[in-house]
């Protein structure tokens, strides 16, 4: 196995399946950089930096460097993937959803459906989301529940590097529109990744620890979170089954609920607002399916109803912490 | 190049077959049998069929809410269609899409679309594909007056012309986005064709009442795209003789106007008049075609009112390839 942190690993990633597959192709904005100045291609690599050296190797019309021009990007991927390719679209911010949503929403998602079940449309597109770089407003959200919402788009968010591989993997050998989330303030994170073919399946929810007293679900950058809230917790003598969802959609409905009923108490952390969130989503589920179970109601560990703001001091306060995580496990406990 | 007789037989054969199926849906959803919107592409005949006489299985066509003709001239099976138009299980799209979700892979019909201005980045997608591909092979973005003044369609015009695929956007002008003309919607001189110029790509204009003028300036544009010179456009000045939707009251239209438009306006007559002034072909020839045409869609009609509806159980499936 190799060390390398989420960044690199989907590098490598997008690295080794355009290797083996040649109709995979990569666009999005700057993700080659300086088309059309004087210093030349290959400028940047992506504002993240997960797709440089992929131009060198697979060239101009595999690696396509697009205009600021989100509507388009997504619904060339999406007239692309119908045409027989795999396209990996990047929109450098999952907020920019706003500006393409009906290619994710009424096109790609719909055509299978819609078409009677006759085409598929396997294009990923890859939008990085969340808070914790004072981006504010517009550059902040983690939209995923919105796309989770969505019939006939797969929802997918990797916490670690092994995932990032697995799931981008699983997603690129697929046959179904994927939204695959990746994390901004995870890029660093570093972890043992699996050589060679490595594919993890959508809808299998990751245990991270088994402690058998509250159930915490989450996903993306709260799973290290709950981590830290659980490493306290089991100070205390506390024991907190930590589920990693990996998809949003599919859900693995089956992690949540036997974990439930054994612990009969649940905790949902999702960085987003409450309403119509995951966290409403999966308490709902629990609630309407494991309702004789649970010991307590589900607490729900969200951003308040409010756009992500910009100063450091008000973004930590809207963000899910691990202290908020710990204090609602305590409460559910002592919930008599 | 000059159209052979069955060239030219064929193109009468498919406009008529588009003229037939939408008059005899004027007609049936009258009857409330046919749920839904439908929109019908009569009087824009040549248009389609011009544009798709040039195309194989593999050049690739979007089409839009008003998408039958395209559908038709492009070779999706006209029973299967009705059948979908009907909302039958045998539909082409087993009774899931309906009128505004038409589409067969297997002849290139790569969508028609509810959502006006959709399809012209899907087309710039299936264009870069075809680039890769290398095969000489284009995709076509079917748009009217209405999409032309949509942000999808400009930034498709953009990012065709940046990445040089060979994208064709087909400007459909009928003259009317729903109920609104085009002198009021459409702020370039009513131009369409400058505003793809003003991206940067080749545009040509042609009568789309006339097949000859569509067909033979799409010959030329096809020229110079599958030559490898980027992507073209081209607006096709062309009629809608029925409403924007079936039950559309048309309040906007002039005083005589559609009278005017069958009189002065039809692409089947001026196919007739053209073909026989010229002595190519018999118009006792074209008398049978219609026979066989009226035929086909009479059946059609009566397998689709035959045929079975589909069953509720399978109201969630083909979501996902795999789920």
């Amino acid at each position: 196995m190799a060390v390398m942190n989420i960044r690199e690993a989907i590098n490598k990633t997008l690295m080794d399946e355009m290797e083996r597959d040649s109709n995979i192709i990569v666009l999005g904005e700057d993700v080659v950089g300086g088309a059309g100045t004087a210093g030349g291609q290959e400028a940047i690599g992506g504002i993240w930096g997960t797709t440089p050296g992929l131009y060198a190797k697979f060239g101009a019309d595999r690696v396509i460097d697009t205009p600021i021009s989100e509507s388009a990007i997504i619904g060339a991927a999406a007239g692309a993937a119908l045409a027989g390719k795999r396209p990996v679209a990047e929109l450098m911010f999952a907020d920019f959803v706003g500006v393409s949503l009906d290619q994710l929403w009424n096109q790609m998602a719909k055509f299978r459906y819609m078409f009677g079940g006759k085409t598929k449309c396997p294009a990923v597109v890859r939008l990085i989301y969340g808070a914790g770089m004072n981006a504010a407003a517009q550059h902040s959200q983690s939209v995923y529940a919105m796309l989770t919402s969505m019939p006939g788009l797969k929802v997918v968010l990797p916490a670690t590097p092994a995932d990032a591989k697995g799931l981008l993997t699983e997603a690129l050998r697929g046959d179904d529109p994927v939204m695959f989330f990746e994390h901004k303030a995870l890029y660093g994170v570093k972890g043992e990744v699996p050589d060679g073919e490595y594919r993890q399946r959508f809808g299998e929810a990751r245990m991270v620890r088994e402690g058998g007293d509250v159930t915490v679900v989450t996903c993306g950058r709260m799973v290290g979170f709950g981590e830290k809230a659980a490493d306290k917790l089991a100070a205390d003598g506390i024991g907190v089954d930590l589920i990693d969802l990996r998809t949003t959609s599919p859900l693995d409905e089956e992690a949540i609920l036997d974990s439930v009923e054994a612990t009969g108490r649940l905790v949902v952390v999702d960085e987003s607002p409450p309403r119509c969130s995951l966290a409403a989503d999966i308490s709902a589920i629990v609630a309407s399916k494991a309702f004789t179970s649970l010991k307590a109601p589900p607490a729900m560990i969200t951003g308040p109803h409010s756009p992500i703001p910009f100063a450091r001091e008000l973004e930590r306060a809207w963000v899910p912490s691990p202290q908020k995580i710990e204090d609602a496990v305590r409460q559910v406990l002592a919930f008599r | 190049m000059q159209l052979s007789r069955d060239d030219l037989v064929g193109a009468y054969r498919r406009m008529a077959i588009i003229r037939k199926f939408e008059e005899r849906l004027h007609d049936e959803i009258k009857t409330g049998e046919i749920a839904g919107f439908t929109h019908l592409y009569c009087g824009q005949e040549a248009a389609a069929v011009g544009v798709c006489d040039h195309l194989d299985t593999e050049d690739l066509i979007v089409s839009t809410h008003r998408g039958h003709g395209h559908c038709i001239a492009k070779g999706c099976d006209v029973k299967g269609m009705m059948k979908e138009i009907y909302g039958r299980r045998d539909g082409l799209c087993k009774g899931r899409g309906g009128s505004m979700h038409i589409a067969d892979l297997s002849v290139g019909m790569l969508g028609a679309n509810g959502i006006v201005g959709a399809g012209a980045p899907q087309a710039v997608g299936a264009a870069i594909a075809a680039k890769l591909d290398g095969k000489g092979k284009v995709a076509i973005a079917f748009s009217g007056d209405g999409a032309c003044n949509q942000g999808t369609t400009f930034e498709a015009m953009n990012l065709a012309v940046v990445v040089k695929a060979p994208a064709i956007f087909v400007f459909e002008n009928n003259h009317y986005s729903e109920h609104t003309g085009v002198d009021y919607a459409v702020g370039t001189n009513k131009d369409i064709a400058s505003r793809a110029e003003a991206f940067g790509m080749k545009a040509w204009r042609a009568n789309g009442c006339d097949y000859f003028d569509t067909y033979e300036t799409m010959r030329e544009l096809l020229d110079y795209v599958r030559a490898g010179n980027g992507p073209a456009a081209i607006e096709l000045d062309t009629e809608r003789f029925y409403g924007h939707f079936e039950g559309d009251p048309q309040r906007y239209r002039g005083k005589g106007e559609l009278d005017r438009l069958w009189e002065e306006r039809d692409c089947l007559k001026a196919f007739r008049a053209k073909v026989s002034e010229a002595k190519l072909l018999d118009l006792k020839l074209l008398d049978e075609v219609d026979a066989e045409v009226a035929q086909l869609i009479e059946e059609a009609v009566s397998e689709a009112r035959a045929a079975p509806a589909p069953d509720p159980a399978h109201v969630a499936e083909d979501v996902y390839v795999d789920y």
